[in-house]
């Protein structure tokens, strides 16, 4: 079932393309060697290339092209083997050479694919135009003075990725997964944090809508929206809009546009006559980019498994179902932890532990997987002793809780408390006789053919047990003793 | 006394002693203090710094390590960066700047036991032919015409290093070529100068003005002061991309090849119409010269010369535009106090770039425009592709070309002043060689009617400099240039 909005003139479709731009994983900036690490006092990390001195000339870094050549074969993309820099000219007072490098005409990675899977488990691919290789600029301060601006340049010159997909998306769902998709990718890859809330990773998000079986309509672009929330509200609100000028008879202007998350709004930034002429041309400071096919198949050889062909294999080796599969893979770290806890164990116990009861007791804690009191191999501790029937899975939540808090191994916590699992099937004969001869009424009720008070005796007993008798002797002992 | 000296004679009376740094240093700061309020070469003159550099080189020539340039007073032209010495460029907008930073070339020369004496007039940001755009006023040439003391131009842009070096106020200099600013003022002012090839000296803390022409090089009053000095300057540096990993060949050996055997190629489309009997008679002259030492004389053809002027006032402008957008107020020199960022960059701007760097930034935005770009850059762009294959043809079957350098002798102060065009047409025979990225050497070949030199050009293949001060060194033996400039240090100054 396709997403629409229905308009007074019928449904409405939305054709969605996303622009991310992804801070490149680097020591030094894409053209000087300044430090590209996130923070540090202003205006700490600025070479005199980054704040445009007079002679200052820039100079390639390789692990930039190396990172962006890692982040094309991850998205399955063509590599262009000779691309080149261009200027994009404009004035502004944290873009200190008054023009940023970008690559225009040529960039380094041509069309890839993404595939993105929906709740309703279907599998989408959405095309990508093209990534290429850009300076961020800096950062201006409004705030810091009543009648000045103040500048920070400790980003200028830092190396960015800019993702162009093909508009190939037709809701918020699709653009949200798409986005979620690339962060996934670019972390497995190690080339971007994918940190939107620190800006690393922004998006410009292209909108417009039509009427089914209809050329494009006139889009709006949706400028730096720095949550995958946001990029969802933001196509949904300016859809809306869009369908109601369309709507009344009006049409909709190319320009470019914020999103207000505080308003549910998106307010013109600049139509497309003041838009800027950026006059772009090659940089004469810069030599186009050649990268040999050697060099590229050598990165190829050394990328990590990737988020797909990961769900694949966690399938295929551990049984698990592809739902369960790709929770897993969404991030590195947990389909690394997934991998330990599993090696060895039932894996289908395994990612139902680890999904269930473990992400919970994170979520209660206010952790992430990086920062989990205990290891996959702790964890694997507390399967360990339900799969020997140490602890039954009862017992085992409570363990699991107590070594959520406590950080401590699941054999000790058991000790400790005394939780192990009664196995002596003369101290279970015995409870169940003491619960049979407590409840005189019930073992009639239930002689007469009231069968389902199965159920109240094995709950019985088992309160009787402290909860540690062995869920399948007791219901044997019960119906043996009925 | 400094004009007796050639920068190699200095050196030698450095190295056996009979000379010292100090004095020869001295000897120089005087020249400027006599002759510089006249011709007006240096914006800024570093008389401490020179003569502790003096005393440093003299202190290194007692210990026996002398390095290439130990000791030689040489001057700069205001557009290499100099660590702690103010660089304006000629502007106002960067009339405060001091460099935190040494330009390479720069480094390569103080490396190699050089001592500044200061920085040199140019046109405002290399923009020009004949130093009258130095927001810092006017360079004068030191040479007059017999019958006239009107006051001439330099050339430009690097005016300023060609009258420092012309009257003896520095041995040699530094300067650049965009289109012809080093090999012009050479010619204007009876002195060597080459502007090697394309990549051969790094850019690396040379304010920008076409960065895809930009290149520099030495002045001399000898072909071999220039190849020693070249020798120094030039050089692979990976702080800029398009210096080329090349070994720096010894210029000076090269001088010496001769040019027997060789093939000189004259390239028919540079009889421009309207070419003074006199040029035209020392270029066959200079040919004939060459033909007596055992060179080849062969009629070539570069057919896309035609366009080399038109082709370079569009990729020129359209980098300066560009490379000149840093100079805003924000970060460093001039800033006119504003309201908002927008009257901050236009008062800033218009307060600190003269009228032809404006004009120039006018045409360069025009011509990168959208909707223009097609029609004038990218066409530009082609046709320079076209003349760099002119070249390419032309040195399969000669080995070097020989030219005019300029289609006139020095002019007045005021002259094609109210003529850009006119004013442009002074590089006719510089830029092609620019726009090709080959190395060009301008060598004084004779005196004009008014007693003024004149200078031949010669033209040789990518990263082939050393046939090129072959060919220079030849021209300068044959033609015996002995003239010296009205204004100059007497004997015993």
């Amino acid at each position: 079932m396709s997403y629409i909005i229905e308009g007074r003139t019928g449904p409405w479709e939305l054709v969605i393309g996303l622009e991310v731009h992804a801070q490149v994983v680097s020591n030094a900036k894409l053209f000087s060697g300044a430090s590209a690490t996130y923070g540090g006092e202003p205006n700490a990390q600025v070479s005199f290339i980054d704040a445009g001195f007079p002679g200052m000339l820039p100079v390639i870094n390789g692990e930039c092209v190396a990172q962006a050549v890692r982040t094309g074969l991850g998205l399955n993309a063509e590599i262009n083997l000779v691309s080149r820099f261009d200027r994009k000219n404009y004035f502004y007072a944290d873009l200190p050479q008054g023009y940023q490098i970008s690559q225009f005409a040529h960039p380094i990675v041509g069309k890839g694919i993404v595939d993105i899977e929906l709740e309703s488990g279907e599998v989408r691919h959405i095309g990508v135009t093209r990534l290429h290789l850009e300076q961020d600029a800096g950062k201006s301060m409004h705030d810091q003075h009543p009648a000045e601006s103040f500048i920070d340049l400790n980003r200028a010159g830092v190396a960015l990725m800019e993702i162009v997909s093909e508009p190939d998306m037709r809701s918020p769902e699709e653009a949200g997964a798409y986005l979620r998709k690339l962060r996934t990718i670019l972390r497995y890859l190690g080339t971007c944090d994918g940190n939107m809330e620190e800006g690393s990773m922004r998006a410009d998000v292209n909108v417009s809508v039509r009427k089914a079986g209809e050329e494009f309509r006139t889009r709006c672009e949706i400028k730096n929206v720095n949550s995958v929330r946001f990029v969802m509200q933001a196509i949904e609100v300016e859809a809306r809009r869009q369908v109601e000028i369309w709507e009344s008879g009006a049409s909709v202007d190319q320009e470019t546009r914020l999103y207000d998350p505080a308003r549910s709004e998106t307010r013109s930034m600049r139509s497309k006559e003041d838009a800027h002429d950026y006059r772009y041309f090659p940089d004469p400071d810069l030599l186009p980019l050649v990268i040999e096919q050697a060099w590229v198949d050598q990165l190829a050889a050394m990328l990590p498994e990737l988020p797909d062909a990961k769900k694949a294999r966690f399938i295929s080796d551990y049984g698990i179902p592809a739902y369960d599969a790709r929770v897993l893979v969404m991030e590195q770290a947990s389909a690394d932890f997934y991998e330990t806890l599993a090696k060895g164990r039932d894996g289908k116990a395994a990612s139902n532990w680890m999904l269930g009861d473990f992400f919970a007791g994170l979520n209660r804690l206010g952790k992430g997987i990086e920062t989990s009191p205990i290891s996959a191999a702790t964890l694997g501790g507390l399967l360990d002793l339900i799969a020997d029937a140490t602890i039954n899975g009862k017992i085992a939540k409570e363990v699991l809780e107590a070594m959520m808090e406590t950080g401590e191994s699941a054999a000790a916590i058991v000790e400790a408390k005394g939780l192990k699992q009664v196995t002596d099937t003369g101290a279970i004969d015995a409870a169940v006789d003491a619960v049979l001869a407590a409840n005189p009424d019930k073992l009639a009720e239930y002689k007469s053919g009231k069968e389902k008070l199965f159920g109240f005796f094995v709950g019985q007993v088992m309160k009787a047990m402290a909860g540690k008798g062995n869920p399948a002797l007791v219901n044997e002992a019960i119906k043996r003793k009925l | 006394m400094t004009l007796e000296f050639t920068l190699a004679s200095a050196r030698d009376a450095l190295r056996s002693r009979r000379i010292s740094s100090r004095e020869l240093t001295q000897a120089h700061l005087a020249s400027i203090a006599a002759l510089d309020p006249k011709l007006h070469a240096f914006i800024t003159v570093t008389p401490d710094l020179a003569l502790a550099q003096a005393d440093a080189a003299d202190a290194a020539l007692g210990r026996g390590e002398a390095g290439p340039l130990t000791g030689l007073p040489v001057a700069i032209k205001d557009v290499f960066c100099t660590k702690g010495v103010k660089t304006t460029a000629a502007s106002k907008i960067l009339e405060p700047f001091v460099p935190p930073y040494e330009s390479t070339v720069t480094s390569n020369m103080l490396r190699d036991g050089a001592v500044f004496l200061g920085k040199l007039n140019l046109d405002e940001f290399a923009m020009g032919s004949a130093t009258t755009n130095s927001a810092f006023g006017a360079t004068i040439n030191p040479w007059q015409r017999q019958d006239s003391d009107v006051a001439l131009v330099p050339g430009g842009s690097s005016g300023g290093s060609a009258a420092a070096v012309a009257s003896g106020m520095a041995l040699a200099a530094t300067g650049t070529d965009t289109g012809g600013s080093i090999r012009q003022p050479a010619s204007y002012c009876g002195i060597v100068g080459i502007k090697p090839t394309y990549g051969r000296c790094s850019r690396y803390g040379i304010v920008a003005f076409a960065s895809s022409l930009d290149q520099a090089g030495p002045f001399g009053r000898t072909v071999e002061d220039t190849a020693i000095l070249l020798g120094s300057m030039a050089g692979h540096d990976p702080k800029d991309s398009t210096s080329v990993p090349r070994a720096v060949p010894d210029f000076v050996a090269a001088a010496k090849r001769g040019v027997k055997g060789l093939k000189i190629g004259v390239p028919r489309e540079y009889r421009a119409e309207g070419m003074p009997a006199e040029i035209e008679a020392l270029w066959a002259q200079g040919l004939d010269w060459l033909r007596q030492q055992g060179a080849e004389i062969v009629d070539v053809s570069l057919p896309h010369t035609k366009y080399g002027l038109a082709t370079y006032y569009i990729v020129a402008p359209a980098e300066a535009s560009s490379n000149l957008a840093r100079y805003d107020g924000v970060r460093y020199g001039l800033r006119v106090p504003a309201n908002d960022l927008k009257d901050l960059y236009e008062e800033t701007r218009a307060a600190g770039f003269g009228k032809e760097v404006r004009r120039r930034i006018l045409m360069g935005t025009y011509v990168l425009s959208a909707g223009y770009y097609d029609a004038y850059y990218l066409k530009a762009q082609k046709v320079r592709a076209l003349i760099l294959k002119d070249f390419t043809e032309v040195f399969t079957k000669v080995d070097a070309l020989l030219t005019p350098t300029a289609p006139s002798a020095a002019f007045a102060i005021g002259e094609n002043a109210d003529d850009p065009v006119k004013m442009y047409l002074n590089d006719i025979f510089t830029v092609p060689a620019s726009m090709a990225g080959v190395p060009g050497m301008s060598v004084p070949a004779g005196l004009d009617a008014h007693g003024l030199p004149l200078g031949l050009q010669v033209l040789g293949r990518h990263f082939d400099e050393e046939t090129v001060f072959a060919v220079g060194a030849a021209l300068e033996k044959a033609a015996g240039f002995t003239g010296l400039p009205q204004i100059r240090m007497g004997e015993g100054a």
